[in-house]
């Protein structure tokens, strides 16, 4: 059993890079995840583990560094909330067509434009679907607690160098402040030059031996034919990882009249309106994707066909939705309830909405 | 006639580095850029330095840098190259790690990122290719076009109450304490070409030093840009370029030249 500590999931997210011999970290302040560089500067991991911590001087520069060190094959983490997320997205195209690994957590706050500094999910759509320009999919992670936070950092990474590419790990502000109980994995040691070489294929821009070409990271190519290639293997690759990466968890399912499907902080507290509806005698069930892409379409389709309508909860104006009803191929009614603008809904408010909308409806 | 009756082995003066790819330069023929990344790949060369060094490569002209330098390269979004070559540097301090960008990438979309950069004292070496216009996209006003110059985006000519002024920004940098060595010159005179020269591998040799920021400004012409023919402009850059962008060092070991 790893060490046991009582942290915040912001800090708990930057104590877990550090562990699994993060190369690099890179980012910029913005509420309500301050706490991860500042926990990252306090630690001195540049003495624990040689871990590069740097706070840069916008978002933009941010994550153009992240691209820089992924491009060595270094392991590279970088968070921020909504709006810095934004000024991301150029560069995670760019990482995404030039196929970089690297992790990147959004803490979600709530918008549009500099909205709130309160959690939201709002920015389902700004992960999930694009965000930056091109055709490129990300591989979400939905953590659902302070454990989770910590564990998606391996798990990112371990995905992020499978398929070449960014991983997000989508939080919002209400896990990244809040204090549990989290298991801590033991260090692990940073990779080594000659790891580098050998797990990445030998890709990175390390400076040119002799003995092999000019190493090149660019998403460029002014031919088209050659552009479109890039894309069939992109895609090809984003085919793999909904084949092997869906993840989800179920509550309550086997013997379910009724189905709530929600992430992260909303699928807590969905978790608590079951256990009322239950013990109104209600046979409620609770689906909760863990990963966002890819969607956890097939189990959501074999639901459909036992139960009798669908709740989407999250802290959003229902954006996760289109890809519920997409799962069901409207076989079954779908409906969306969700507080938003900062504002976190309460399982009795779920409850209701469920009786109303699907229930009742 | 064959290229062999015309260049015999002893008149040979003259080779292709090896750190430049066999790959023919997308450069308008005439234009300094050619010339600029053989200077750069030549004191490489000379320092035996191909495996030790990452470039990284701007959105301009130079996009495709790396098709023509014949070491492990980036391309970096449009203005981010200082950003991307910090990450570089951080992670691989041991490595030669520098930039090509031009002035729109540098001084106007990457102000910012440049600044920075040069004001943490990155250890790494930027070079400022400044023609005054935006080649690549047809000749756009840049931030360093000259008051009065006329560009697609200009055609009247840089006025300046509406436009703003041409921005100096390598004197600015050199105001900052991350920089150490900071000079411009320009390639288009074998003697200009020789103190580039000089000048590239001294900001080389200094960030191998761990010195901080070295920055060479090379101000060339952009004859398809500027609708001039190669000659021409290369004269007219000498009468309106240099006067407002004069030659030489501006930093030497930290400290501002005194003119």
């Amino acid at each position: 059993m790893g060490e046991l500590k009582l942290m915040k999931g912001n800090e708990a997210i930057a104590e877990a890079a550090i562990r699994e011999g993060v190369d690099a970290y890179f980012g910029y302040p913005i509420t309500p995840q301050s706490e991860v560089i500042e926990y990252l500067m306090m630690e001195r991991p540049e003495e624990r583990t040689g871990m590069v911590v740097l706070q840069a001087e916008s978002e933009l520069a941010a994550i153009n560094m992240v691209y820089g060190a992924a491009s060595c094959g270094k392991k590279v983490f970088t968070s921020s909330s909504s709006p810095g997320i934004s000024l991301y997205q150029e560069g995670i195209s760019y990482i995404a067509g030039a196929e970089l690994p690297c992790v990147i957590a959004n803490i979600v706050r709530g918008g549009p434009g500099l909205g709130t500094i309160q959690p939201s999910q709002a920015d389902y759509f700004q992960s999930v679907k694009g965000g930056g320009h091109g055709d490129y999919r990300m591989l979400t992670l939905a953590p659902s607690s302070v454990q989770e936070m910590a564990d998606f950092i391996e798990l990112g990474f371990e995905i992020a160098y499978k398929y070449r590419g960014p991983v997000m790990i989508q939080s919002d502000g209400m896990i990244g402040q809040m204090m549990e109980k989290v298991e801590l994995k033991d260090q692990k040691p940073r990779w080594s030059a000659k790891e580098i070489n050998d797990l990445n294929g030998n890709w990175a821009t390390v400076g040119k031996p002799e003995s092999r070409e000019r190493n090149i990271i660019t998403s460029l190519d002014l031919d088209s034919a050659k552009m479109e290639q890039h894309n069939h293997k992109l895609q090809a690759k984003y085919r793999l990882m909904e084949e092997n990466e869906v993840r989800y968890e179920m509550f309550d399912t086997e013997d379910a009249e009724y189905l709530i499907v929600a992430y992260g902080s909303s699928a807590r507290i969905a978790q608590k309106s079951i256990f009322l509806a239950r013990q109104k005698g209600l046979k409620v069930g609770l689906l909760r994707p863990i990963t966002l892409y890819p969607f956890p379409t097939k189990p959501l389709a074999e639901l459909a066909k036992q139960v009798k309508g669908i709740l989407s909860v999250e802290m959003s104006a229902g954006q996760m939705i289109e890809d519920i009803k997409l799962s069901v191929e409207c076989n079954i009614p779908v409906e969306h309830f969700g507080r938003y603008g900062g504002i976190i809904h309460s399982p009795e408010e779920v409850l209701e909405a469920l009786e109303q909308k699907i229930i009742g409806g | 006639m064959d290229i062999k009756d015309i260049v015999k082995e002893e008149n040979l003066v003259y080779t292709k580095t090896s750190l430049m790819t066999e790959k023919v330069l997308s450069y308008c023929p005439g234009c300094g850029h050619g010339t600029a990344h053989r200077v750069i790949m030549d004191v490489l060369d000379e320092m035996g330095a191909q495996e030790e060094t990452i470039g990284v490569a701007p959105v301009g002209c130079s996009v495709l840098a790396y098709e023509f330098m014949n070491i492990d390269m980036i391309q970096a979004a449009h203005g981010r190259a200082p950003a991307v070559a910090t990450g570089v540097k951080r992670v691989m301090p041991e490595k030669l790690v520098f930039t090509y960008q031009g002035d729109g990438d540098l001084a106007a979309i990457g102000t910012a990122e440049t600044i920075h950069a040069c004001n943490r004292g990155e250890n790494i070496t930027i070079f400022f290719i400044n023609n005054g216009i935006y080649g690549m996209t047809g000749g756009q006003m840049a931030p360093t076009t000259l008051e009065g110059m006329r560009t697609s985006t200009s055609p009247y000519g840089r006025d300046l109450p509406s436009m703003g002024n041409p921005l100096k920004i390598t004197e600015l940098i050199a105001q900052l304490p991350g920089t150490y060595f900071v000079a411009r010159h320009a390639v288009h005179t074998p003697a200009a070409v020789r103190k580039t020269k000089k000048a590239v591998r001294k900001a080389f040799e200094l960030q191998k030093e761990n010195k901080g920021l070295t920055f060479v400004e090379i101000v060339s012409n952009c004859n398809s840009g500027w609708k001039m023919a190669p000659v021409k402009s290369n004269e007219w850059m000498v009468e309106n370029m240099f006067p407002f962008y004069p030659m030489g060092d501006i930093k030497v070991d930290g400290e501002l030249v005194k003119k």
